[in-house]
């Protein structure tokens, strides 16, 4: 890159380039995860290549880039809720509904997400199902909630 | 939209205390009170204010978060500054009805004290906040996050027009240097220094940052800040961008953060529309803009130089230094990054003064930290306290001590990569340098307490875990090292382990501690090094004798059903995934341990759930 550039046309670039990750949660809040469309839109927008965006994008656990379920279930995985058990929920996951972090339900009524500290370790363990916090959860009440999303009485 | 900006009204000049203070109800909506459905207690008590009749005489309002979030959902009534905690939607009629209404304080949901059970009726009774002292926190739960007039009316902004109007960039410099304000986010450089070598820079494009990227687990300070007193952190900022000559600055702050972000985004609005903000502050010629900046949620990201690449918008990756960022930062500018918790220092020192501050906590480290205190304890939550405060007073004075009648086994100071304290050593003084020498860090601040149902193998095999996943893979003592003694504890946690595992362990360690680049991996290794050192008998008892002492890790546990205590409710059965018990109703059930995957479902039904309780217990 040419170091002298006139300042302005430097603050253009950098703010654009800056723009990057702002981009990327937005997109995301609309569309539930990054679509390769939606990435190549942004490269063609920002002039910031495919690849460079994915380097930046699979950096960031906060990405998906598979479309989420209907119920959408993120297990804290700090270190209070991980002692509090919170490992065991993704297991519970894993064994009665096949899924793993990151993974969605081929019915799309599940997906499963093990995110870092949500800062709630007051009331850990916590997990939070379609953005809403559950407190003090063990694996049989994560169970409990993942069963009423599960019913037919409480559709989502 | 605030209400303020909705209902303008008549305020009394700054400073100045509302003559006679009608009634306010105040509930905590921060984002774990609002898990307890906060908002609906505060709609409740809306409502019954408002059937009441007292809709004039009684506000009901929220604040940010209490720190005591264990408690919660908390509701406040002042002036009288009762506590309520544990508050339930359905609780809000019988507080309108007997307290509001009748004058009663509603008993029933006072705080109880851990140890006498004796119900304490008054916030600052409370032995949590009684031996508190709170300076950074000083406005939190205490004001209206998105009114600025509630900041305004407790001295807010004060410190940025004294400072502005009254100071020069170089006395502001040399206040905080008389303060001895050392920065909050864990190293304790001395903040002053970085400023003056910013300020003499020259150019007229510089940069600073409010590092809020709090993504150490078990610490939650940042985000009650941020939540409960955005104007103390923007003022913070923007008297550092007058000190240095910026006339630009950025909060970063995690995306997990929303309400953080939304409330710092309100007010930066309210901010600009009282010019403490934008062009010509406070009729000054000073011109400062900040925008709030959601990170991408990584560890790393709070190193100031990969903080620094994610605002550029690329991978999060520490850069080496020097050239440090005060000479050359974001975008090759000379850039200020400080800890939020830092920046609320600073109001006050300007306002208040040098001197104040430094009267408080050692004349090494003056001023006042916050600690998150999680874990074993009875009271968990924020801690503000003088730094030099000893850890013992922290867990005991202010925490309540350890739960259930256990014992202290250990202490993690620092976040997830900080060291343990064996219990003998909580009589040490909490600052910087006596913390550095007890071998752990002051950190992110984070105090994990364990008690002796804790197994420091497990332990130090879950925090490193942590730090090994947020490595962000630039140096390969930090990317490789961290997953090869991860590797090593998964195979003594599981029995698998030899004794020269231990050596091979501390090798490592040492490696990836002075051969890392950033914070990250230099400090990464000291769980399992302090592990090692001061609970060494237990992972002797783990890879010779093939126990668990604590009877945690997994594969060296058998869970088992005491027939006496058994009464067959059958909820076990119910719960267990794979059908391992079994028994007919009314009488004790039976665990087929070659179908147990020892997942604790039977043991936390029974516990919490079963008619017997506690029926099922976990050996080594």
């Amino acid at each position: 890159m040419a170091t002298r550039m006139p300042g302005a046309v430097q603050q253009i670039i950098r703010e654009r380039r800056k723009g990057l990750l702002p981009l990327l949660k937005k997109a995301q809040e609309t569309e539930g995860f990054l679509s390769r469309e939606t990435i190549r839109l942004i490269s063609r927008k920002l002039r910031v290549s495919e690849n460079e965006i994915y380097g930046v994008a699979t950096f960031y656990p906060q990405f998906r880039f598979q479309p989420p379920g209907r119920n959408h279930i993120q297990v804290c995985l700090g270190n209070a809720c991980h002692v509090g058990g919170a490992p065991n929920f993704m297991e519970a996951m894993k064994i009665e509904k096949n899924l793993a972090h990151g993974e969605t339900t081929p019915d799309r009524k599940f997906s499963l997400e093990g995110v870092g500290c949500l800062g709630c370790c007051a009331i850990a363990p916590v997990v939070v199902v379609n953005n809403e916090v559950h407190g003090r959860m063990n694996r049989v009440t994560f169970m409990r909630l993942v069963e009423s999303l599960d019913s037919p009485e409480k559709p989502s | 939209m605030s209400a303020s900006q909705a209902k303008p009204k008549a305020r009394p000049a700054r400073g100045e205390r509302v003559p006679a203070p009608k009634t306010r109800v105040l509930v905590c909506e921060s984002t774990a009170c609002a898990s307890a459905k906060s908002a609906e207690i505060r709609a409740a008590l809306e409502e019954a204010v408002v059937r009441l009749g007292f809709g004039d005489r009684i506000e009901v309002g929220f604040t940010g978060c209490h720190g005591f979030c264990q408690k919660g959902p908390i509701v406040v009534v002042e002036p009288e500054g009762i506590f309520y905690c544990q508050v339930k939607p359905a609780d809000a009629n019988e507080i309108a009805e007997s307290h509001l209404a009748g004058g009663q304080p509603v008993k029933r949901l006072f705080y109880r004290h851990p140890v006498t059970k004796e119900a304490v009726p008054r916030y600052e009774d409370i032995v949590f906040y009684k031996n508190q002292q709170r300076v950074i926190l000083r406005n939190c739960g205490a004001i209206n996050p998105e009114k600025i007039a509630d900041y305004e009316d407790r001295g807010g902004y004060q410190g940025l027009e004294k400072a502005v109007t009254a100071m020069t960039p170089e006395q502001v410099v040399e206040d905080v240097k008389r303060s001895g304000l050392r920065g909050r986010g864990g190293a304790g450089f001395p903040t002053w220094r970085k400023w003056d070598i910013c300020r003499r820079q020259p150019g007229e494009e510089k940069y600073v940052i409010c590092n809020a990227n709090e993504s150490a687990p078990g610490a939650f300070m940042d985000r009650s800040l941020l939540e409960a007193d955005p104007h103390t952190v923007i003022e913070g900022l923007a008297i550092l961008g007058f000190a240095v000559g910026a006339s630009r600055g950025f909060i970063y702050c995690r995306a997990e953060y929303s309400l953080a972000a939304k409330r710092a985004r309100t007010a930066i609005d309210q901010a600009l529309g009282r010019t403490y903000l934008g062009k010509k502050i406070l009729g000054s010629k000073f011109h400062f803009d900040v925008e709030v900046f959601e990170g991408g949620g990584t560890f790393v990201s709070g190193e100031e130089t990969a903080l620094l690449s994610s605002l550029e918008g690329s991978r999060s990756m520490p850069r080496s230094r020097p050239p440090f960022p005060a000479v050359e930062g974001l975008w090759g500018k000379p850039t200020i990054i400080d800890n939020i918790k830092t920046l609320a220092c600073v109001p006050s020192i300007i306002s208040r003064g040098a001197d104040w501050f430094a009267s408080i906590g050692t004349a090494k480290s003056p001023g006042t930290a916050v600690f998150s205190l999680t874990g074993k304890i009875a009271n968990s939550g924020l801690a503000e306290v003088p730094m030099g405060t000893r850890l013992s007073t922290l867990i005991y004075d202010i925490g309540g001590g350890i739960p259930n009648k256990k014992s202290l086994k250990a202490v993690q100071t620092g976040g997830p990569s900080g060291g343990f304290l064996p219990g003998g050593k909580i009589e040490i003084p909490l600052d910087f340098d006596s913390l550095q020498e007890a071998g752990s860090i002051m950190g992110s601040s984070g105090i994990m307490v364990m008690d002796e149902d804790t197994c420091m193998v497990d332990a130090a095999r879950v925090f490193l875990s942590f730090t090994q996943s947020e490595s962000c893979g630039k140096c390969v003592a930090c990317r490789v090292g961290t997953r090869h003694m991860v590797g090593l504890l998964d195979k003594i946690a599981s029995g698998r382990g030899a004794e020269e595992d231990l050596a091979k362990l501390e090798k490592l360690g040492r490696i990836v501690r002075n051969s890392s680049l950033c914070g990250l991996g230099q400090t990464a290794p000291l769980p399992v090094l302090t592990a090692l050192k001061y609970f060494r008998s237990e992972f002797i008892a783990h890879v010779a004798d093939k126990r668990c002492p604590a009877a945690v890790c997994r594969e060296l546990v058998t869970f088992r059903i005491i027939p006496d205590r058994c009464t067959g409710c059958q909820m076990c059965v119910k719960v267990c995934p794979t059908k391992a018990i079994s028994g007919p109703r009314s009488q004790p059930h039976n665990l087929d341990q070659s179908k147990c995957i020892k997942c604790r479902s039977c043991y936390e039904v029974c516990k919490f759930d079963a008619v017997a309780g506690e029926a099922i217990i976990i050996v080594s």
